[in-house]
């Protein structure tokens, strides 16, 4: 596919991603061997000077994350394998056409903080995934890939509140996965009470190509400030609904009419969700922006997981982001009253809305629950769930207008 | 049918598997039985409150007897769009059961679910959580005549 760059997918489908042979047959286990020769300092600074950015939605440089770690006699490298952004499916694809080049990602970071302890935490959705990853990790062990290193998967059993980090330790550690306060960070204080590092699939599935590479080489491809590549997932109505490899300085609008083909039946654009459901709705004139991370931020969305969902002419945003409201309402975990009470909340005034029930003080009063929530929820789930409606009021207010009482 | 016990006490080495004992005693029995919950409680160390309160928070366990089939209709935004509603009518119409319920032969239960991550190829469901794509209204009968 033209205008694809392809550095983690690049052998898709030509490599068995469970038999570490493979992989190391198109060069791959040669960034940890790398990894392994270098002084942990050392390695931590060629990490941060790469770049990389996290890839689960936060963006936060992973080398400076890792840089963080205090000595302690046990630490965990963690893997965040839960995508349950609705429209992601990102880390799956990775998995399937790449799970080696995780598997190497992680013991790096293995390597960087001295830890000998992995786990890969899995979103209960993808139990073949699990299957896959218990295999490649067996192959990898088999042929002394790791090392000293292990790694175990855990499963997750639907929990979207489980992608953020301490709930997702939570989780692994057999309680309910609820947020804990921070701080202390998980860098500090962690998994069973001990410095851990979490990262998303792609992050670590980058650090091989960062490696073996260097980190130069990485740092110029892409947007400066956010470079590399990201993997997308495109979906809704756009012709080519599937994932793509981009360079981060790839545009938006690309993604939609290069890559994806155009919209579906020849009708026209009306608006595109980034980053999943709890991502901005961003309208026609702001698609001539590269995805990066900053650059999204300047329009008021944000990159997310990847997720690119593009809606056509004819749908109806209302009722969509009603629809994302009952999502977040189901989702918030309950631990803190901003995100249980102001979920639950949106999705009544929403309903009232969709319903043709509200009038312009409903209106009022959940962009106002919004500040509140932003604010004062626990955890992202919280503050990010009121961000598909106060984009769609702000570029698609007439669309909340025409369903109001008085105009009915 | 493997007893509970074994199930539970197999996995009693792995530090906070408590979640991992739910899913094995999910594979064998499609819901965690009450005395099940009270032994897990025990083999990890935690209360019955505590066990119980992990086996309701999470969608995927069921804490309620299920069908041999666990039908699950994605409602997530892309779904939604591609028409999740006309398909979960007519789930329901085919198998006379509403959302929760199971049907009176024991064979299918109906649940809704958020995203699973397969949104290449939408509306989807998935059965046992084995995905099936682009489904349709009409499709919907010839899909669930394949589990017997």
């Amino acid at each position: 596919m033209a205008d694809e760059m392809r550095l983690l997918l690049e052998h898709a489908d030509k490599i068995d991603p469970r038999i570490a042979e493979d992989y190391i047959k198109v060069g791959g286990y040669k960034g940890l061997e790398k990894a392994r020769q270098m002084d942990r300092k050392d390695l931590i600074q060629e990490v941060k000077s790469s770049g990389l950015r996290g890839r689960g939605g936060a963006g936060f440089n992973a080398g400076m994350k890792w840089s963080f770690v205090p000595p302690a006699p046990v630490k965990y490298v963690v893997c965040n394998l839960d995508e349950g952004e609705p429209g992601t499916y990102k880390d799956r694809i990775i998995c399937e056409k790449n799970a080696q080049a995780l598997l190497e990602g992680m013991a790096i970071c293995g390597t960087a903080i001295e830890s000998k302890q992995g786990y890969i935490y899995c979103r209960g959705e993808y139990p073949f995934v699990v299957e896959l990853l218990n295999k490649a990790i067996q192959s990898a062990k088999a042929v002394g890939a790791l090392g000293d290193f292990d790694i175990e998967v855990r499963m997750g059993a639907g929990a979207y509140v489980c992608g953020e980090e301490t709930a997702l330790i939570e989780s692994i550690e057999g309680h309910r996965g609820e947020p804990r306060f921070k701080p202390p960070f998980p860098g500090v204080a962690g998994l069973w009470g001990v410095p851990t590092v979490v990262n998303n699939v792609e992050t670590f599935a980058a650090l091989p190509y960062i490696l073996s590479n260097g980190a130069e080489w990485y740092a110029s491809i892409g947007a400066p400030k956010y470079p590399g590549t990201k993997v997308l997932t495109l979906t809704g109505d756009a012709n080519n609904t599937t994932y793509f490899e981009v360079p981060t300085n790839y545009m938006l609008r690309d993604v939609i009419y290069k890559l994806g083909g155009g919209i579906k039946n020849g009708k026209k654009f009306k608006a595109v969700q980034v980053g999943g459901t709890s991502g901005a709705f961003i309208p026609e004139q702001n698609l001539d922006t590269p995805i990066d991370f900053d650059s999204m931020g300047t329009i008021g969305a944000a990159l997310g997981s990847g997720a690119v969902l593009v809606l056509d002419e004819t749908r109806d945003i209302v009722d969509i982001v009603t629809r994302i409201s009952k999502f977040f309402e189901h989702e918030s975990c309950g631990k803190c009253n901003p995100c249980r009470e102001g979920t639950f909340r949106c999705r009544e005034i929403m309903e009232k809305i969709n319903a043709g029930r509200a009038t312009e003080a409903d209106i009022n009063n959940i962009l106002l629950l919004a500040r509140v929530m932003k604010k004062a929820a626990l955890c992202g789930l919280g503050q990010a769930a009121p961000i598909p409606i106060t984009s769609t009021i702000e570029h698609f207010g007439h669309e909340y207008r025409r369903k109001l009482l008085q105009y009915a | 049918m493997a007893n509970y016990k074994d199930i539970i006490n197999g996995l009693k080495d792995k530090q906070g598997g408590i979640i991992e004992a739910f899913h094995a005693l999910q594979r064998e029995y499609n819901y965690i039985p009450e005395e099940a919950i009270a032994e897990a409680a025990q083999v990890f160390g935690v209360s019955q409150a505590q066990a119980y309160g992990v086996a309701t928070f999470y969608s995927y366990l069921s804490v309620e007897k299920r069908g041999k089939y666990i039908i699950r209709m994605c409602e997530s935004a892309p779904c939604h769009v591609a028409g999740a509603d006309e398909v979960i009518k007519a789930i329901e119409k085919h198998l006379g059961i509403k959302v929760g319920e199971t049907t009176a032969d024991g064979k299918f239960t109906l649940e809704l679910t958020e995203c699973v991550g397969q949104c290449q190829a939408t509306p989807v469901i998935t059965v046992n959580s084995e995905p099936v794509f682009n489904v349709s209204a009409a499709k919907v009968p010839e899909i669930l005549s394949a589990y017997k």
